[in-house]
């Protein structure tokens, strides 16, 4: 791939004259503006740390996606059905999953260990005969949908609440922040915790919103509602400082209604705070999907993942350590480079650095 | 000073009370199932059933069940489980408090002796490979699952190595009281302290090394900078002191945080029965009443703490006060 030649960084900074706005008007610039959104790509672009990170995150993305092509064409194997008596040939002669054990008492049986043929058994077998590497693929995508998705709406919430808290002042503020408050001192543990014991048995009915015990999105909701705080408070500060800018009170000197300044004038403004969240509240909501699953209130068998794995994992331990090992290194390799790719984000977005996230 | 103390207590006293409320309404009002049969556990008889909706008095109204709870755990502090038959909650809990307090304590002491020497070393040689080195390492430690780096130690220390001379000296999992075995406390502790302290270590040296790297750029630095003392001297006695702010303040937030129940994961794989541990097996039993308490408890601690921190924060600088 051929890179463009290296530019000094701060070309397009704000530091640079003035002058350059009004020749640009006249056609022949002297030195062309990109605007603030290339210029941060092309930051982010010769951001060779992040570029890599990317390029990771889409790997294991694509990796997950594949999960059942695998399961199904490679090692046709089904990973959410119990396979305690099954065999699989190995070096054309037939063997069984589960392995009579030699440690210990020599009771019970053994799991397979890591075949590192991805035909079958790539990674072993986990307590119930069922294949580590297909399962940690589809665990992946069961991970990787409820970060996301509850990074979605931990933004959505954050930025409704954001907006309204600081735009309207008053009564509104006093209520929200109060709520922010109460959420933000609660331990995110125990939160999800006490939610989930109370929801995990029966579900929710609301109306029309019906969730089922077993389902996904309890644990979206749980994560997406936690860190709602962690976000809504810069948001809510920087539109604090913008509702008394000069241009908002131009709008509202012109009469302009208050949810068309708050679309046009506002929500522009805080997109870069919002965007630079993104990969770092995946990588929080990775590590506490996990840590929920492994606590059994996350994602509920048969369904599986990396948490689920893990916990699986605990058991087999000192016997077969690859079935716990393999999903923490899955998730630390992926919160990792969202780690780095948010740092990347930060930089060519916000280079003052002002938003940190707090690892949970 | 003293309105800022009024005003902060109040908002606190606030804020717990919403905890409370919040708390409340999560197990006696989420539509969909009756509160009884949550509090009596798995398959309860109909006495029990009947016994807890006298206990928690569910057939009155709403306000009165929550002054009824609160009562109950405050007050007279004899809230009962029905898993295990008639045992008293609240001192249960007071009960495990050192376990959790000890561990978090010990992790803390490493974590920001850890975390101030990587943040020191790193923005010292800033743009060196040990910079980045000490970076990256912080990053890894801040992505690791802490319950799963616990089970890696425990691997290591008491499986895998357990009989090589590194670790032999690694006692098996479980807590030993201070005051009964001071040399078996801390033993046991060790890789617990550890693996705690990695993931802080990491965010603690990164934080720093920001700060650090932002005071660089103030006017008080080139000064000091002009009047040609030493870079190291500059560092610590003038970059470090302001920077300390911001490690006292997230130091705060995070100890209250994990006393709280942040301590939780690290507790269940290392089997210390910490306040996070008996949350944990009262999840598994469906054991209600214990899962209130802790929550409110540990809830209570990390606001306080929350408070106290920002009291401090008021103390030390005074530009806070002032506001």
């Amino acid at each position: 791939m051929m890179r463009p030649p290296r530019r000094p960084r701060d070309m397009t900074d704000s530091t640079a004259p003035m002058g350059g706005l009004a020749s640009g008007e006249q056609g022949r610039p002297a030195r062309r503006s990109r605007g603030p959104w290339a210029t941060a790509f092309l930051k982010l672009w010769h951001d060779r740390a992040a570029m890599a990170a990317l390029g990771v995150v889409l790997l294991v993305v694509l990796a997950c996606m594949l999960a059942p092509v695998y399961a199904g064409r490679v090692a046709h194997t089904d990973p959410f059905r119990s396979n305690l008596d099954g065999q699989f040939e190995r070096n054309g002669e037939m063997v069984p999953v589960m392995e009579t054990s030699t440690e210990g008492l020599g009771l019970g049986f053994t799991p397979i260990g890591p075949t590192w043929d991805f035909q079958a058994f790539f990674l072993g077998a986990d307590n119930q005969g069922r294949d580590v590497m297909a399962r940690l693929l589809y665990g992946g995508r069961n991970s990787l949908w409820i970060a996301g998705v509850a990074t979605v709406i931990c933004l959505l919430f954050a930025t409704l609440i954001g907006l309204a808290g600081g735009y309207f002042g008053g009564p509104t503020d006093w209520v929200l922040t109060r709520l922010l408050d109460v959420l933000w001192a609660f331990p995110v543990y125990l939160l999800a915790i006490s939610l989930s014991i109370v929801l995990i048995a029966k579900g929710i009915d609301i109306g029309p919103i019906s969730i089922t015990a077993d389902s996904l999105w309890l644990p979206i909701l749980i994560i997406g509602i936690v860190y709602v705080p962690y976000v809504a408070r810069p948001i809510r500060g920087q539109v604090l400082s913008l509702r008394q800018s000069e241009f908002v009170l131009a709008a509202i000197g012109l009469g302009v209604p208050g949810w068309r300044i708050l679309i046009r004038d506002i929500l522009p403004n805080v997109t870069t705070t919002l965007i630079v969240f993104v990969p770092l509240l995946m990588a929080l909501n990775m590590l506490t999907e996990s840590a929920l699953s492994f606590l059994s209130i996350g994602v509920q068998p048969p369904d599986a993942s990396w948490g689920t794995i893990i916990q699986d994992g605990q058991a087999l331990l000192y016997t077969r350590p690859i079935v716990a090992l393999a999903p923490g290194v899955a998730i630390v390799i992926t919160v990792l480079a969202l780690n780095i790719l948010g740092d990347g984000v930060r930089d060519a977005l916000d280079p003052r650095a002002k938003l940190r996230l707090r690892s949970a | 000073m003293l309105g800022t103390v009024v005003h902060r207590v109040s908002q606190m006293l606030f804020v717990m009370f919403g905890i409370s409320v919040l708390v409340f309404l999560i197990f006696f009002a989420t539509p969909g199932s009756d509160p009884a049969a949550r509090i009596a556990g798995r398959n309860a008889s109909q006495e029990t059933l009947a016994a807890v909706r006298a206990d928690f008095g569910l057939d009155r109204p709403l306000p009165v069940q929550y002054v009824l709870m609160m009562k109950r755990l405050f007050v007279t502090r004899d809230l009962t489980s029905f898993v295990n038959r008639g045992w008293k909650v609240v001192p249960a809990v007071i009960d495990v408090a050192p376990v959790t307090l000890s561990l978090v304590t010990g992790a803390a002491v490493l974590w920001v002796i850890g975390g101030v020497v990587i943040g020191l070393l790193a923005a010292a040689t800033k743009g060196s490979w040990l910079d980045r080195g000490l970076m990256i390492l912080g990053l890894i430690g801040v992505s690791m699952p802490v319950y799963w780096l616990g089970e890696v130690m425990n691997l290591l220390t008491q499986s895998r190595f357990h009989d090589s001379w590194v670790f032999s000296w690694v006692p098996p999992l479980g807590y030993k009281p201070l005051s009964e075995d001071p040399g078996g406390w801390f033993l046991t502790l060790v890789i617990p302290w550890i693996t705690l302290a990695v993931l802080y270590m990491g965010l603690y040296g990164r934080v720093l090394r920001a700060s650090l790297v932002e005071a660089g750029q103030e006017d008080y630095i080139r000064t000091a900078r002009s009047k040609g003392l030493s870079e190291t001297r500059i560092l610590i006695y003038h970059a470090f002191r302001t920077s300390l702010i911001t490690v006292v303040t997230l130091f705060g937030l995070d100890f209250g945080a994990l006393v709280g129940g942040a301590a939780l994961l690290t507790e269940v794989v290392f089997g210390l029965q910490g306040i996070g541990k008996l949350t944990y097996d009262a999840l598994l039993n469906l054991d209600l009443p214990v899962i209130m308490a802790t929550v409110i408890y540990a809830s209570f601690f990390v606001v306080l703490a929350n408070a106290v921190v920002d009291l401090l924060y008021a103390f030390l600088d005074p530009r806070v006060r002032a506001r």
